[in-house]
C-alpha cells in the first residue's frame, strides 16, 4: 500500500505539490488525473525520490521511502515508467532491460517473464533503443521498470502518442499486473480509458486535491472529469 | 638525413606523443562525458603519475624493470583514489554545477603543484626504463639492382618507445572493453545517458562519479608513467599536457572516445612533424589554430554529435 501524506513538493524555490494526499492499493488501479501542469509527474517524481519532499511523506508499506536516498527507492520494489519513455538510447534493448535487472539483482529467469509478456521485444534484443518505433520503446520502458518485479508500479502517460494497437497491448500488461497483484498507479489523459480500467481516481489541480472518486462513484465521474479536464 | 628516413624518425616521435595524449585525453573525455564537467586539474594528475614514479621507483629499487612495473600499478592507483576522494569532498559539494567546478578544480591544480613543489622540489628527475635498446630502423632505396634496403645513419628509434605506443594502444582498447563489456560499464553509461533515470533504476550516482572521476585521473597518471622514462618528472610539466589534451578533447568532440582518439593521433604526429621540421612553437600555433576553426565551424567537435 503506498501513502502519500501532505506532501509538498518542488523544485528549487518552486513549489508544486501542495500539501497532497493520495494512496495506491496492492490488486488495484488508482489514476492520477489533472490538466496540464497540474503537477502528476513531479508526484511520480517525488515518489521516486527524485523531487525532495519539503513537507508531508511518502511510505510503501511500513517504509518511509521519504527518508530514503533516492538511489534505494527503486529496491523497494516500485518500478517507473516515466513520461517519455527516457530509455537508455545508446544502448541496446537488452542493456535497457539489464539495468532495470539489476535494481533488484533480478536473474535471467525474471526478464524471460517479462519478455513473455513483450514478444516483440525478444527479437529486438541487440538493437539500439532510439532505433526502435514508438510503441516499442513504451513496450521496453514498461518492460524495464517491471524487470525489478516492482509491487509498486508507477506509469506516466504510457500511451500518450501511440497507435491503438499498442495502447491496447500496453493496456493488457497493465491488467496483467494488476491480476498478480501489484499495485498500479497510472497518469492518463484518456478518461474513456481511465474509466474502463481504474478502480480510484485522484483529480488534482495546482499541486492540490481536488476531488477523489472510488469504485462506487465512478459512475458520476464522467461528467465531473469530462469538466475540470475540459474535453 | 634524408628526408625520407626524416620524416618517418619524426613520425616515430609523433606516435609517441600521439599514444601518450590519447590515454590522457580519453581520461578527460570520460570524465567529461559522464560527468558533464571540465577537469582543469587533469594535467595535474598526469604530473602526479610521473612524479610518483619517481618516488615508487626510487623506494622499490632492485632492478629497473621492477622499479618500473611497481610504479605502473601504484601510482595510477594512488592518484585514482586521490582523485575520488577530491571528488567526494569537493565536486559532490558544489553539486557538480558545471561552472563552479572549474573553478573548484583551478583551486585543485594549484594545490597539488605546490604541495609537488615542498616535496619532490622544483629539479627534473628521470626514471630509468625498464627496457632500452636502440633498434636501428632500415630505409629503402631505388639503385642499380631495384628496391634495396639500408640502415641509414641516425634513424633509429628505442624498444620502450615503441612499448609506450603499444601500451598506450592497449591500455585504451581495455577501457574500452571495460565501458562496452563489463556492469560497472553499463552503470558508468547509463548514469551518462540519463542520471535521473539510471537514479530511478537504483544507481548510486554520485558513488559512479567518484569512481569515473577516479579513473579519469587514474588513466591521466598512467600517462604520466608511461612518459616519465622519455621525458622525466618536472612539478610544472601538467600544464602543457592539460593544454593538448584540451585540444584534442574539442577537436575531437567532448565526450567522443572515438573523436578523441582520432584526435589525439592528429595533434601528436603533427605535433611531431612539424617540431622536427620547423619548431615546436610553430605546432603549438597550428594546433590552437586548429582548435579556433574547429569551434567556429564545427563546435561539436569532428565526432561530437550536436547538443540536443
Ligand atoms: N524540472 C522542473 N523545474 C522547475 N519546474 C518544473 C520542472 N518540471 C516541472 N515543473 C513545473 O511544475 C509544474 C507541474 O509540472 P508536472 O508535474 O510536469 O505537470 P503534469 O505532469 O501534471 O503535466 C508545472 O508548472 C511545471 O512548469
Ligand atoms: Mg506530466
Amino acid at each position: 500500500m503506498l501513502r502519500i501524506e501532505g506532501l509538498t513538493a518542488g523544485y528549487g524555490a518552486a513549489t508544486v505539490l501542495r500539501d497532497l494526499t493520495l494512496s495506491a492499493a496492492p490488486g488495484r488501479i488508482t489514476c492520477l488525473m489533472g490538466r496540464n501542469g497540474a503537477g502528476k509527474t513531479t508526484t511520480l517524481k517525488a515518489i521516486m525520490g527524485l523531487v525532495r519532499p519539503q513537507a508531508g511523506r511518502i511510505q510503501l508499506d511500513d517504509t518511509v521511502i521519504s527518508d530514503l536516498s533516492p538511489h534505494r527507492v527503486p529496491a523497494q520494489g516500485i518500478g517507473y515508467v516515466p513520461q517519455g519513455r527516457r530509455l537508455f538510447g545508446e544502448l541496446s534493448v537488452a542493456q535497457n532491460l539489464r539495468v532495470g535487472l539489476m535494481t533488484r539483482g533480478s536473474g535471467a529467469e525474471v526478464q524471460e517473464e517479462v519478455l513473455d509478456l513483450f514478444p516483440r521485444l525478444r527479437e529486438r534484443m541487440g538493437q539500439r533503443a532510439d532505433t526502435l518505433s514508438g510503441g516499442e520503446q513504451q513496450m521496453l520502458a514498461t518492460a524495464r521498470a517491471l524487470c525489478l518485479r516492482p509491487r509498486l508500479l508507477l506509469l506516466d502517460e504510457p500511451t500518450e502518442g501511440l497507435q491503438p494497437s499498442m495502447i491496447e497491448a500496453i493496456r493488457q500488461v497493465i491488467l496483467t499486473l494488476r491480476d498478480r497483484g501489484a499495485a498500479v498507479l497510472l497518469v492518463e489523459q484518456r478518461i474513456d480509458a481511465v474509466l474502463a480500467m481504474a478502480d480510484h481516481v485522484h483529480l488534482i489541480e495546482n499541486g492540490r486535491n481536488l476531488e477523489d472518486f472510488d469504485a462506487a462513484q465512478l459512475t458520476r465521474a464522467p461528467d465531473r472529469l469530462r469538466r475540470h479536464l475540459g474535453v | 638525413m634524408e628526408f625520407g628516413p626524416y620524416l618517418m624518425l619524426a613520425m616515430l616521435e609523433g606516435a609517441v606523443l600521439a599514444a601518450v595524449l590519447a590515454l590522457m585525453a580519453s581520461g578527460l573525455s570520460l570524465t567529461f562525458g559522464v560527468m558533464r564537467v571540465v577537469n582543469v586539474a587533469h594535467g595535474e594528475f598526469y604530473m602526479l603519475g610521473a612524479v610518483m614514479a619517481w618516488f615508487v621507483a626510487h623506494l622499490v629499487g632492485g632492478g629497473a624493470a621492477i622499479a618500473f612495473i611497481a610504479a605502473a600499478v601504484i601510482a595510477p592507483l594512488a592518484v585514482g583514489a586521490m582523485a575520488a576522494a577530491a571528488d567526494m569532498t569537493i565536486l559532490k559539494r558544489i553539486d557538480y554545477d558545471p561552472e563552479r567546478t572549474i573553478v573548484a578544480t583551478i583551486g585543485l591544480l594549484y594545490v597539488i603543484q605546490q604541495v609537488t613543489l615542498m616535496t619532490y622540489g622544483a629539479d627534473a628527475r628521470p626514471v630509468e626504463p625498464p627496457f632500452n635498446s636502440r633498434i636501428a630502423l632500415p630505409w629503402f632505396e631505388w639503385g642499380e639492382e631495384g628496391l634495396a634496403l639500408y640502415y641509414p645513419w641516425g634513424l633509429s628509434t628505442t624498444s620502450y618507445k615503441l612499448f609506450v605506443i603499444a601500451a598506450a594502444a592497449v591500455l585504451i582498447l581495455a577501457v574500452r572493453l571495460f565501458m562496452t563489456r563489463t556492469k560497472a560499464g553499463l552503470i558508468m553509461r547509463a548514469t551518462q545517458l540519463d542520471s535521473e533515470m539510471a537514479t530511478a533504476f537504483g544507481i548510486p550516482v554520485e558513488r559512479v562519479y567518484a569512481a569515473v572521476f577516479g579513473i579519469g585521473a587514474g588513466l591521466a597518471a598512467l600517462a604520466g608513467v608511461l612518459i616519465v622514462p622519455v621525458q622525466q618528472a618536472h612539478y610544472l610539466m601538467g600544464g602543457d599536457a592539460l593544454l593538448l589534451s584540451f585540444i584534442v578533447v574539442i577537436i575531437g568532440g567532448l565526450g567522443s572516445m572515438a573523436g578523441t582518439i582520432v584526435a589525439a593521433i592528429l595533434i601528436g604526429m603533427s605535433d611531431g612533424i612539424i617540431s622536427v621540421f620547423f619548431s615546436p612553437t610553430l605546432a603549438k600555433i597550428l594546433a590552437t589554430l586548429l582548435v579556433a576553426l574547429v569551434l567556429v565551424f564545427r563546435p561539436q567537435g569532428l565526432f561530437g554529435s550536436r547538443p540536443r
